[in-house]
């Protein structure tokens, strides 16, 4: 048996028994990624010697009982947009190509408590800002069900390890849906949680207002452990909330009797692949058989939800990427010619095109004369948005719905038509305007043997009502690993 | 095309934005930004007379901690990433003559 076919929990559960030991878990992830990372290159560093060093480590606080969480001793891949002390941190992004942060985020350090053994950086779309990871400074990722497909994005490094088996679970962040669409693309399940739960501070910020941190993973029972364990209050991130609870395994309960489930009717409209829409329309019925009660209802200004977030994420991403002006680390141009062209020059070098043009963007918004006609139109929108959720959840315990309207497009075919692209965000966005907690979960494969996924929906800080539904859901469903990835054992 | 971005436009958010583009750069920024502004004009449908803009989703106001340093000098390894660094010291251009 391949130990990497494990989930995370079951890896942990092995490791506890001393069946495996954490050395024997870390090769069994580097010995996959010699196998498979040429061909899916989801990784932007690998740090094979680290992870060794590391995993003995653990090893040994594990066997003298110092150590004793459920994640003790399991390799995990990191987005590389949170810093890690020392290790190279890129944001899939030229103007970040030598940064070795000196510091490790708080989600991260969380997991590093917990005994994980960092394997590497995932690659991602720099800045995450994309739906495809082909924004990477750094190449692309292929999906795993098929290379001549996106793994989604932006932390498609993420999900595509996931599937590959190139760690047992990862970390990824979700601005717009970056988690749960690659989740969705690549057969794996990850969760956005609700905005303030895991803590920022060291993640690369791209729309603060939207960033969350969450996991990716194998099933429901690993996202809710790993949930668990990188949440956090924390003094350093002030929109960091202090939640009554942070129990999210005990929802893992295969009980969906009485729940009430939602289905916007307008999230099943025109632009849904029809296979996605049945595969979905699938999972609410076997929700409903297992006692959940189902309705459709109207969720409105679905449609006004990706034109408020794109002025809003890009008018964050403006001034947040105003710090990288090549002074205190990062990319600085050759030639230049005093201050102002050294600023210019080294951004123009360092950013690629989808970074220049949402920060084109951010900065037209909110420049004097436009800044009421876009910046606060769009947050008067984004409070409209959230007011229609609100509404929802005055009846409805889940809303239930596709992670993105088709499954993963081929490779190539995304980036000529931006608008188009942000087009397949329509599920996701209004997630992370209302600041609501999303998973997605495998239901199915469409005829090319591609994944979908179905997005579950929960009111703020109710994460325990999606994982529940998720993990029901779940339990019906046979784990369907990534077959050209078996096919390699 | 609805909104026609003007080549002063476009320097200005450069200027704005601390990026340079060339010409070919700048007639594609310019068609991008004209077409996502068409895209966005949509929020115009919508009434918000009234609607307070709502930057954040919980009612997070002013956080305040403890002023105390609680890290080291860490000034060896934040240099390290400097693109140019000297006795100690951040290099930039010269900014005064």
């Amino acid at each position: 048996m391949n130990i990497m076919s494990l989930t995370a929990v079951e890896l942990g559960k092995k490791i506890k028994a001393g069946e495996i030991t954490a050395l024997e878990a870390a090769d069994a992830a580097i010995h996959q990624i010699e196998k498979l990372e040429d061909t899916y290159h989801c990784y932007v560093t690998v740090d094979k010697e680290g992870a060794r060093k590391r995993a003995a480590e653990v090893q040994k606080q594990i066997d003298d009982g110092t150590l004793n969480s459920p994640l003790a001793g399991v390799p995990v891949a990191i987005k590389d947009n949170m810093c890690t002390k020392g290790m190279l941190t890129t944001c899939s992004s030229k103007i970040l190509g030598n940064f070795y942060p000196t510091y490790t985020s708080e989600a991260v350090l969380n997991l590093e408590k917990a005994g994980a053994v960092i394997i590497g950086k995932a690659n991602m779309d720099e800045f995450a800002m994309g739906s495809t990871t082909e924004t990477s400074a750094y190449g692309v990722t292929r999906n795993p069900w098929n290379k001549d497909h996106v793994p989604g994005g932006s932390s498609g490094g993420s999900c595509a390890a996931v599937a590959a088996w190139e760690c047992s679970y990862a970390l990824g962040s979700d601005t717009g849906g970056s988690i749960r669409q690659p989740s969705s693309f690549c057969g794996v399940v990850g969760i956005k949680p609700t905005y303030g739960t895991v803590s920022r501070y060291g993640l690369i910020a791209y729309g603060s207002s939207l960033d969350q941190i969450g996991p990716v993973a194998k099933d429901v029972t690993d996202c809710a452990t790993i949930l668990e364990t990188i949440a956090s209050y924390d003094e350093k991130d002030s929109t960091s909330v202090k939640r009554d609870s942070y129990d999210f395994t005990s929802a893992l309960v295969d009980d969906v009797k009485g729940m009430k489930i939602g289905i916007p009717s307008s999230y099943f409209g025109e632009g849904l692949d029809p296979e996605v829409k049945d595969a979905v329309l699938a999972a609410a019925k076997t929700l409903e058989e297992k006692g959940a009660i189902v309705e459709e209802f109207e969720l409105g200004l679905v449609d006004y939800a990706i034109p408020a977030y794109y002025v809003i994420a890009s008018a964050e991403a403006s001034s947040n990427l105003a710090r990288f002006d090549g002074v205190k680390y990062g990319y600085r141009t050759q030639d230049y010619n005093g201050l102002h062209n050294m600023y210019k020059k080294s951004r123009s070098e360092g950013f690629g095109a989808e970074v220049k043009r949402r920060i084109m963007l951010g900065s037209f918004v909110l420049s004097s004369g436009y800044y009421d006609a876009y910046y606060l139109k769009a947050l008067r929108t984004k409070a409209l948005i959230k007011k229609e959720f609100d509404k929802a959840f005055e009846k409805y315990d889940v809303i239930l719905g596709p992670a993105a309207p088709t499954t993963a497009p081929e490779l190539g075919k995304s980036l000529t038509d931006p608008i188009k692209m942000y087009l397949g965000d329509i599920y996701t966005i209004s997630v992370n305007l209302a600041g609501l907690p999303g998973i997605s979960v495998p239901c199915g494969v469409d005829s090319k043997g591609l994944p979908i996924g179905l997005q579950l929906i929960g009111d703020c800080f109710r994460e325990n009502k999606i994982i529940r539904a998720a993990y029901a859901y779940e339990q019906t469903q046979k784990r369907r690993d990534c077959p050209t990835v078996q096919a390699t054992e | 095309m609805a909104n026609i971005i003007s080549d002063e436009t476009i320097e200005y958010v450069g200027i704005l934005a601390k990026l340079e583009l060339d010409g070919e750069e700048k007639e594609k920024a310019k068609k991008d930004m004209g077409s996502m502004l068409d895209y966005i004009d949509k929020l115009n449908e919508l009434d918000t007379t009234g609607v307070e803009p709502m930057s954040h989703v919980f009612p997070v106001q002013n956080v305040f901690r403890e002023d105390v340093v609680r890290n080291g000098d860490d000034r060896e390894n934040i240099l390290r990433n400097a693109p140019e660094e000297k006795d100690g010291n951040f290099v930039v251009p010269k900014t005064v003559d």
